[in-house]
C-alpha cells in the first residue's frame, strides 16, 4: 500500500476509533436523558448546558474512586475481565463500512480509499467471532470475582449469549444467501435501491435479528446477567472505579456496533432513496473528486443517523419492556426463534429458487392472519371476582 | 352470593382504573408479544414528547401559598414601632426552645421606637433548633412575631450564623411584610428567594 493511501487509511481508522469512543461516552448521557424524558423528567441538566458535560464528570468520578480488588479474587483475571470486554467491543467496528469512499489526487495519481477500518470478504464472520469472544470478558470477570452473584451473572451471560447467537446467525444466513457474500460492503451494495433493503425482503429475519442483538448486548428486556433484583449487580458486583467503568463502557460500545451492524444489514448502510441521482448531480456539478466526496459525506451522515436511531431504539425499548424471566428467555430463544429462523431460511431458499426475493413475507402474513383470527376467536373476557 | 360479592367489590373500588386479573390462556396474538410491544412503545414515546412538569428548583420556585411558614419576622406597627413586648409567650410555646429574649423598659424619648412600655432588648432565635411549627406566631398576643410565607431562612455554613438576632428579625420599614393570598401564581423565576413582588 502506498504512503498516501496508508496515511488516509490511518486517519480514517483513528476517526472511527475516536467516534466510537465519543458515541459510547455520550450514549451514557443519552441513556439518562432518554430515560428521563420517557419518565416525564428532565434528566441531567446541571453540568454544562443541557448537562452536556455530565459524561466527563462521570468519567472523572470513576477515575478517582477507589480501585478495589477483593482479597479472594484471582487478581490477574480480575483485571483481565474488563480489558477483554473493552478490547472485543472496540475490535468489532473495524469491518463496518461507515461510508462509500474518499477520492483524492496525490502527485497526479488518483486514489480511492473506502471509509472502513478494513475491507475483508469475511466481515460478517469476523464480527461474529469477535462478538462471541466478548462473552469471555463477562465470564472471566464474573468468575475471577469469587462471588456467587457475580458467577451466576456470568453464567447467565454466557448461556444467554450462546443461545441467542444461534438464532442470530440463522436469521443472518438468509441475507448471506441473498447476497452470496460475507463482505459487509457487498451486503450494503446489494441494497442500493430502496425496496431492496433487507428490511423489506427479510421482515421476520429483521425482528429476530433485532431481538437477538438485544440479548447479545445484555440490554433490557434481556439484561439478566446484571439484574439487580436477583443478583445484586450481576457479573460486575465486585468491580469498582474504572474497571466497572470499562464494563459499562463496553456495553455502550457494543450497542453502537450492533446499531451500526443492523443499519448495514437491514437498512442499506449509507444508502438512502435516490442516492444514485444525488451522486450523479453532485459529480456533474462539483467534479468527479469533490462531488464524490460530498456524496460520501452525505452517505456517512445518513449512516450515522440510522445508527443513532437504533441507539435510541435500544434505550426506548429499555424503558418500555420489563425484564424476562430466565426460563422465558431460554424458551423464547430455543423454542421460538431458532425454529422460526430455520423456517425463514427454508422459505428464502425456496424464494431464491424462483427468483422471488420477498418470499418471507409469507410467514409474516400467516402470522398476522393467525394473530387476528386468534384474537377474534378468543373467548370474551369473563370477569369473575377474585376470591380472597 | 356471588352477586353480592361483586357488588361489594364494586363499592370498594377506589379508582376506575383497576383491572381484573385473570389466568386465562393467552391468544396467539398475545403469545407473539409483538402487538403488545408496539403498543407499549407507542405509550412510552407519547411520554417522551409530553411537557415535563419539573420546576427547576433553585432558579424557579413554586409559590407555596399564603400559609407557608418560612423566615421569622418581628413586625412593627403602622407608625414603625416594634410590637413585641417581651412577654415570653413565644419562648414558652416553642417546643424546640429556640427562642430567648431579654426584656427592657422603654426610656423616655423612645416612644417612636417601641409600642409599649416594655420591649425586647435582645430577641434571638436559634435556627438550628427551630422546627418552623408556627406555635410562636399563634402564641403571640401582640401579633409581633410571624413566619413569613414568601422567604425562607437562607443556608448557613458557620456556627456563628445560626443564631438570628434582632438585626435579622425585625421588619424593615422600606420592605414591609404583608401576607397576601394569591393562588394564581404558580411558579416564579426569582433569585435568590421569592420577593413580595413575585408573589
Amino acid at each position: 500500500m502506498e504512503l498516501p493511501v496508508l496515511t488516509v487509511k490511518g486517519l480514517i481508522i483513528l476517526a472511527i476509533f475516536g467516534i466510537t469512543l465519543l458515541i459510547a461516552t455520550y450514549s451514557t448521557y443519552a441513556e439518562r436523558k432518554v430515560a428521563a424524558f420517557l419518565q416525564d423528567r428532565l434528566g441531567p441538566n446541571r453540568a454544562g448546558p443541557w448537562g452536556l458535560l455530565q459524561p466527563i464528570a462521570d468519567a472523572g468520578k470513576m477515575f478517582f474512586k477507589e480501585d478495589f480488588i477483593p482479597s479472594q479474587a484471582s487478581k490477574w483475571l480480575f483485571i483481565l475481565g474488563p480489558c477483554l470486554a473493552m478490547l472485543t467491543a472496540l475490535m468489532s467496528s473495524a469491518v463496518i463500512p461507515f461510508g462509500d469512499s474518499v477520492r483524492f489526487i496525490w502527485d497526479k495519481v488518483n486514489y480511492e480509499v473506502a471509509i472502513q477500518g478494513i475491507e475483508i470478504n469475511i466481515g460478517v464472520l469476523y464480527i461474529f467471532g469477535v462478538v462471541s469472544l466478548g462473552v469471555y470478558g463477562v465470564m472471566v470477570g464474573g468468575w475471577a470475582s469469587n462471588n456467587k452473584f457475580s458467577l451466576l451473572g456470568a453464567i447467565r451471560a454466557a448461556s444467554q449469549n450462546i443461545s441467542y447467537e444461534i438464532a442470530l446467525g440463522l436469521s443472518l444466513i438468509t441475507i448471506l444467501m441473498m447476497t452470496g457474500s460475507l463482505s459487509l460492503r457487498a451486503i450494503i451494495d446489494e441494497q442500493a435501491t430502496f425496496f431492496e433493503w433487507n428490511i423489506f425482503t427479510q421482515p421476520l429475519g429483521f425482528v429476530i435479528f433485532l431481538t437477538c442483538s438485544f440479548a447479545e448486548c445484555n440490554r433490557t428486556p434481556f439484561d439478566l446477567p446484571e439484574c439487580e433484583t436477583e443478583l445484586v449487580g450481576g457479573y460486575h458486583t465486585e468491580y469498582s472505579s474504572m474497571k466497572l467503568g470499562f464494563y459499562l463502557f463496553s456495553e455502550y460500545i457494543n450497542m453502537f456496533v450492533s446499531s451500526a451492524f443492523i443499519s448495514c444489514l437491514y437498512f442499506g448502510g449509507f444508502h438512502y432513496p435516490f442516492i444514485n441521482e444525488v451522486n450523479q448531480a453532485l459529480e456533474n456539478s462539483l467534479g468527479a473528486v469533490a462531488g464524490h466526496n460530498v456524496a460520501t459525506l452525505i452517505g456517512v451522515v445518513v449512516m450515522f443517523s440510522k445508527i443513532f436511531f437504533f441507539i435510541f431504539f435500544f434505550m426506548w425499548v429499555r424503558w418500555t419492556l420489563p425484564r424476562f424471566r430466565y426460563d422465558q428467555l431460554m424458551n423464547l430463544g430455543w423454542k421460538t426463534f431458532i425454529p422460526l429462523s430455520i423456517l425463514n431460511v427454508v422459505l428464502t431458499g425456496a424464494g431464491l429458487l424462483y427468483n422471488f426475493k420477498y418470499a418471507t413475507w409469507l410467514i409474516a402474513i400467516v402470522m398476522i392472519v393467525m394473530a387476528v383470527v386468534s384474537t377474534a376467536r378468543a373467548p370474551k373476557p369473563n370477569i369473575v371476582p377474585q376470591r380472597t | 352470593m356471588s352477586a353480592t360479592v361483586s357488588h361489594n367489590l364494586k363499592a370498594m373500588q377506589l379508582t376506575n382504573r383497576s383491572v381484573q386479573v385473570s389466568n386465562k390462556e393467552m391468544t396467539m396474538a398475545e403469545k407473539m408479544y409483538l402487538p403488545a410491544i408496539i403498543g407499549g412503545l407507542a405509550i412510552t414515546i407519547r411520554h417522551f414528547f409530553r411537557k415535563k412538569p419539573t420546576i427547576q428548583y433553585p432558579e424557579v420556585k413554586k409559590y407555596l401559598g399564603p400559609i407557608y411558614r418560612g423566615h421569622h419576622i418581628l413586625k412593627r406597627d403602622e407608625q414603625g414601632r416594634e410590637r413585641c413586648t417581651a412577654c415570653g409567650l413565644c419562648a414558652v410555646a416553642c417546643p424546640a426552645e429556640a427562642i430567648s429574649m431579654v426584656a427592657a423598659e422603654r426610656q423616655k424619648g423612645e416612644e417612636k421606637l417601641y409600642r409599649e412600655e416594655k420591649y425586647a432588648a435582645v430577641y434571638e432565635i436559634n435556627m438550628l433548633r427551630c422546627i418552623f411549627c408556627g406555635l410562636c406566631e399563634e402564641a403571640c398576643p401582640k401579633q409581633a412575631v410571624y413566619l413569613r410565607h414568601d422567604q425562607m431562612v437562607p443556608i448557613f455554613t458557620e456556627r456563628q450564623d445560626v443564631i438570628y438576632g434582632k438585626d435579622k428579625l425585625v421588619e424593615k420599614m422600606d420592605d414591609r411584610y404583608i401576607r397576601v393570598a394569591n393562588s394564581e401564581v404558580k411558579a416564579t423565576p426569582t433569585e435568590p428567594s421569592l420577593t413580595r413582588a413575585a408573589t
